[in-house]
């Protein structure tokens, strides 16, 4: 019986491979987080949330494709990506020239600075000097990781695979400060009960190289026709007010940014 | 990448190979080599501690448990069925983020020193974890003991301690080595929990790597052959060891007795 199920399930795959490219009836898979609020997250009973989630299920719509939504850790992104496990990700993915080498970006959807978080008023300066020797928290392959080890080379970097944890161990103490999206770090953790005593240190950082242009959606290189397609459709979610309502159910400025 | 063949240097024509035509950047992977080996220190220091410590509390807790010792027997039981019934990844989250949550925790003499620090976290759950195992395999092994080696040290008029440590514990260990190896072995590859608490071991260095250079390979690959390495020094080191300590026990010629 189940043997007959996997031959079953091996003769759809050959049949799937032998059709070859995706056409408009296949659905698009995208790759998302799932841990990274207000943009992603799970609730309770397993379904995800957030302004990536709705983005991807307009994006489906507009495209008239069924929408498969892959959660992926984050550092393993652009890696199954490349492995053909989804065909797109929409995960506040930063536009940046190193990740260029491997991926393709569409234009951005939104575009918000990194700040620094700490406890208000912690007797330090974020900046290099001030926070020499300091714990400084970022999550693993993300564009802060890059900008902390570059911006403030004395600090002892710690590094999560959620940005969630990172939150976790800034409110019990273990870290002095930690890198990381000023927008998601204010309705993720400041202005939560846990976020009680802890404010922004410093302005936005200044350091295009690690930070990119703005967050986009990621394809293979050799997917153009699906890039320029996905980028068409963030120019019309834009202009024809749709982005407005999606940016509203979550945030009280608007994210698209300069 | 226009640069003529013939202006390349070796290392340059290496860095490019490395970087488009190799399945793995060797040449990223030999930059950052120093960072592995740091990594190993790290994990090497809380390997063997923990075994270490786990194993200095397993002597008297499996003594305990084999010999029914009343009061402690019940408690050594449900200690060693928590620890190995449970993943080590969960204690392990359990004491770094679980006990963070508490606010009498935070504000405990412990947590300055000892509980907000990632590295004292894990070698307190390592050290409990195999402490648990070690008990039970010690445990077996004291139990069978051969009676002939317990009778003939009752009739040299052994006190009951001497006779532990001069009979019960020395055979009882020679007949664990086996298994304890398996328990070092295991004990190495438990200890990638440490990079899931923000501790740079040899897989933390690995992902790592990954994440700054958003790959998906080469930090695995290089803290696989890190690992092998290792275990492969630990199981030689073993074989040595059960060759020296249970030589009496391998079969013999005739010729040589």
């Amino acid at each position: 019986m189940i043997k007959k199920k996997l031959t079953a399930l091996g003769l759809a795959g050959v049949l799937a491979l032998a059709s070859g490219i995706a056409s408009a009836g296949d659905p698009l898979r995208v790759g998302v987080e799932g841990a990274y609020p207000p943009f992603s997250w799970k609730e309770a009973d397993g379904s995800l949330k957030g302004f990536d989630i709705d983005f991807a299920i307009e994006v489906c719509k507009r495209l008239n494709r069924e929408c498969v939504l892959v959660e992926q850790e984050w550092d393993g992104m652009i890696p199954a990506l490349l492995a053909k496990k989804f065909d797109t990700i929409i995960a506040s993915m930063s536009i940046t020239e190193e990740r260029k080498k491997k991926i393709d970006f569409t234009i951005k959807y939104y575009n918000t600075p990194a700040k620094l978080v700490s406890k208000a008023n912690p007797g330090f300066e974020g900046t290099a000097d001030g926070l020499k020797g300091k714990r400084l928290g970022v999550q693993r392959a993300t564009t802060h990781q890059c900008s902390a080890e570059k911006l403030y080379p004395g600090a002892e970097l710690v590094l999560y695979g959620t940005q969630e944890e990172v939150w976790q161990d800034l409110a019990s103490g273990r870290l002095d400060a930690q890198l990381s999206d000023s927008l998601q770090a204010y309705e993720g953790f400041l202005a939560l009960d846990a976020g009680k005593g802890f404010d922004f240190l410093g302005d936005a950082i200044d350091d295009v190289e690690c930070q990119g242009v703005g967050a986009g959606f990621a394809v293979r290189k050799q997917d153009s026709a699906l890039r320029d397609a996905l980028s068409q459709i963030i120019l019309d979610i834009r202009a024809d007010g749709t982005y407005k309502a999606m940016n509203d159910a979550y945030f009280a400025v608007d994210i698209y940014g300069g | 990448m226009a640069m003529a063949e013939q202006e390349r240097t070796f290392f340059e024509y290496l860095v490019y190979i490395s970087e488009n035509h190799s399945p793995l950047d060797f040449m990223l992977v030999a930059d950052h080599i120093d960072k592995f080996f740091f990594g190993t220190l790290l994990t090497l220091e809380i390997t063997i501690l923990s075994l270490f410590i786990g194993g200095v509390m397993a002597v008297p807790l499996a003594i305990a448990r084999a010999y029914r010792t009343p009061w402690f027997n019940g408690p050594i039981w449900g200690f060693t069925y928590f620890f190995r019934g449970t993943p080590l990844l969960v204690q392990t989250y359990l004491v770094y983020y679980g006990l963070a949550q508490f606010d009498f925790v935070r504000e405990s003499f412990l947590w300055g020193p000892i509980l907000s620090n990632a590295w004292w976290c894990a070698l307190i759950t390592f050290s409990l974890n195999t402490a648990g195992y070690t008990t039970e395999f010690l445990r077996g092994a004291i139990e069978n003991t051969p009676k002939g080696e317990i009778e003939a040290a009752r009739a040299c008029g052994m006190s009951q301690s001497r006779m532990m440590w001069r009979i019960v514990l020395p055979s009882a260990f020679r007949r664990a080595l086996p298994a304890y190896s398996n328990e070092v072995i295991f004990m190495l590859h438990s200890s990638v929990v440490l990079s899931t608490i923000t501790l740079q071991d040899i897989l933390g260095v690995g992902r790592w790597l990954n994440g700054r250079y958003y790959l998906a390979y080469e930090g695995f690959v290089t803290a696989m052959v890190f690992y092998m390495v290792l275990v492969f020094f630990i199981s030689t080191g073993f074989r040595l060891w059960e060759k020296h300590w249970l030589g009496h026990l391998r079969p013999r010629d005739i010729a040589d007795a």
